[in-house]
């Protein structure tokens, strides 16, 4: 009995430096991430193209929303704008589209909005309801008017990470084009807070946390991610291994 | 002179789908598992209903599970997620297969099905009687399955194996755009993650009694059934 028990330890502990080595073998490393494009293509298949995330009642709000990631950019620049009030704040579209942008938080206000309260679903597994109040990318895709070989939306923003990089996410025109995707500038009736991201974030509500970027400064319609980052189409994607659909 | 004995009774067990799936699901399992507590490490708390973060009430609060039963062995929540999202398809897909085949080839009514006979509550208690005293059956009643290997088949096949699956698609914020009765069903995307986790620990609390069993009943006859299909009937007690 102890010695089948030991076999099997020895066992188990084989199989996983098995596995630990197979992970770092290329081959094997690309069919294993080759995961997210059957996940894509599952889900894309099953939702409508505009299938909505559920929509919660007032009283299923968390309590706190939980502020995850950067909790404040702390740069120079970023600072001078938050002690302005955001005034001096623009957010750049530019990239493969037929009219430039420079918008302030104003201009973004008198657009019209959306409001929605939704679920907040991190990578890591916890989940915060909140009511968000934005306005609608297509409204503002609309306005600049996509050239016809732009594929994804590549979202900049003012928190630099670990390496000094700015963080950076990206969409394609499937969610994009979701009425759910708002850039968002209020949080629970109140402006967006440092930590939840002032003074504008992402909301794409079928995916989870990390691409719902923050400190948003600039949308860059691009035809391809190769020339953005490690050209994996974001922060977490080129530096963690994340995978680019966040839908699961 | 002594006659020859008669050679052992060798029956055909296990059909060749019961014996793929097995050695598939050995391997899955295994992945899935280990690749869940790394995941399950990125935030070792549980809750029950829609929402739960940090500042929410925690049903379960757990230290990260130790390297050696995660993988990989050292903390990645993307690989743990490269892991399991790419095992977790293979496994739902084969359970299905291996439903339908077994359907089709009656194993399911022919071998798992509980009779009448099984429910009796005398049957159920003789059963978990000898079970109780490492009393296996032997020859001819060696054949079939006992009630409480039936129920466990059963319970692990129709209810463990697809709530694990239906609970992790539960978490998927773009399954909960497709199908948001999935939400609904277990009660939130919080309430499906505990069920998840619950179950995956039923689940491992089977597997160490399968495999106490099988070491129980004889592991070499046991292991070459599931290999090759052919079981040795124990000889009847004197």
């Amino acid at each position: 009995m102890i010695l089948a028990r030991r076999a099997l330890l020895l066992g188990a502990a084989a199989s996983l430096t098995g596995c630990d080595r197979l992970a770092r073998n290329d081959r094997f490393r690309e069919a294993l991430f080759s995961a997210e494009n059957f996940h894509k293509w599952a889900q894309r298949s099953l939702m409508a193209r505009d299938a909505l995330a559920r929509e919660f009642r007032p009283d299923q709000i968390s309590p706190i929303f939980r502020a995850n990631g950067t909790a404040n950019p702390n740069t120079a620049e970023y600072k001078a704008l938050w002690r302005g009030n955001f005034a001096d704040w623009r957010l750049r579209v530019d990239g493969r589209v037929a009219r430039e942008l420079s918008l302030s938080l104003s201009q973004l206000h008198a657009l019209p909005h959306r409001e929605q309260i939704t679920r907040h679903d991190c990578v890591e597994g916890w989940s915060a309801i909140g009511k968000w109040r934005g306005v609608p990318l297509k409204t503002i895709l609309d306005g600049a008017g996509l050239r016809s070989d732009a594929r994804y939306l590549v979202f900049h923003c003012a928190d630099t990470m670990g390496n000094g990089s700015a963080y950076y996410e990206s969409i394609d025109l499937i969610d994009a084009f979701h009425p759910q995707t708002i850039l968002a500038f209020a949080l629970n009736d109140r402006p967006l807070s440092v930590a939840n991201g002032a003074p504008l974030r992402l909301r794409v509500e079928r995916q989870l946390g990390y691409k719902q970027a923050k400190y948003l400064t600039r949308i860059e319609a691009v035809s391809t991610l190769a020339g953005t980052g490690g050209g994996k189409g974001g922060y977490w994607e080129d530096h963690a291994g994340y995978d680019w659909y966040a839908g699961i | 002179m002594q006659p020859a004995a008669p050679a052992p009774d060798i029956i055909a067990r296990h059909r060749l789908s019961t014996r793929l799936w097995h050695w598939l699901n050995a391997l899955l399992l295994y992945i899935l598992f280990t690749s869940g507590l790394g995941i399950f490490n990125a935030h070792p708390r549980l809750y029950w209903g829609h929402y739960g973060a940090n500042f929410d009430h925690a049903w379960l609060v757990l230290d990260r599970f130790p390297g050696w039963i995660t993988l990989p062995g050292h903390y990645s929540l993307a690989l743990s997620r490269h892991w399991h999202l790419a095992a977790a398809p293979i496994f739902a897909f084969a359970l299905l297969a291996y439903i339908l085949w077994s359907l089709g080839n009656r194993h399911i009514q022919r071998d798992l099905a509980l009779t009448r006979a099984d429910v009796a509550p005398r049957h159920i208690w003789q059963d978990i009687f000898d079970h109780a005293r490492l009393r296996f059956p032997r020859g001819e009643a060696a054949r079939r399955y006992g009630f409480l290997q039936k129920a466990s088949y059963i319970g692990v096949i129709f209810v463990a194996l697809p709530l694990l699956i239906f609970t992790g698609l539960t978490m998927s914020p773009g399954m909960n755009a497709a199908m948001p009765w999935l939400i609904d069903l277990f009660g939130g995307r919080q309430s499906a993650r505990s069920i998840h986790f619950i179950a995956a620990f039923a689940l491992a609390a089977f597997f160490l009694v399968h495999i106490l069993m099988v070491l129980l009943s004889g592991p070499l006859n046991q292991m070459r059934a599931m290999l090759t299909g052919r079981y040795r009937l124990p000889a009847e007690r004197p």
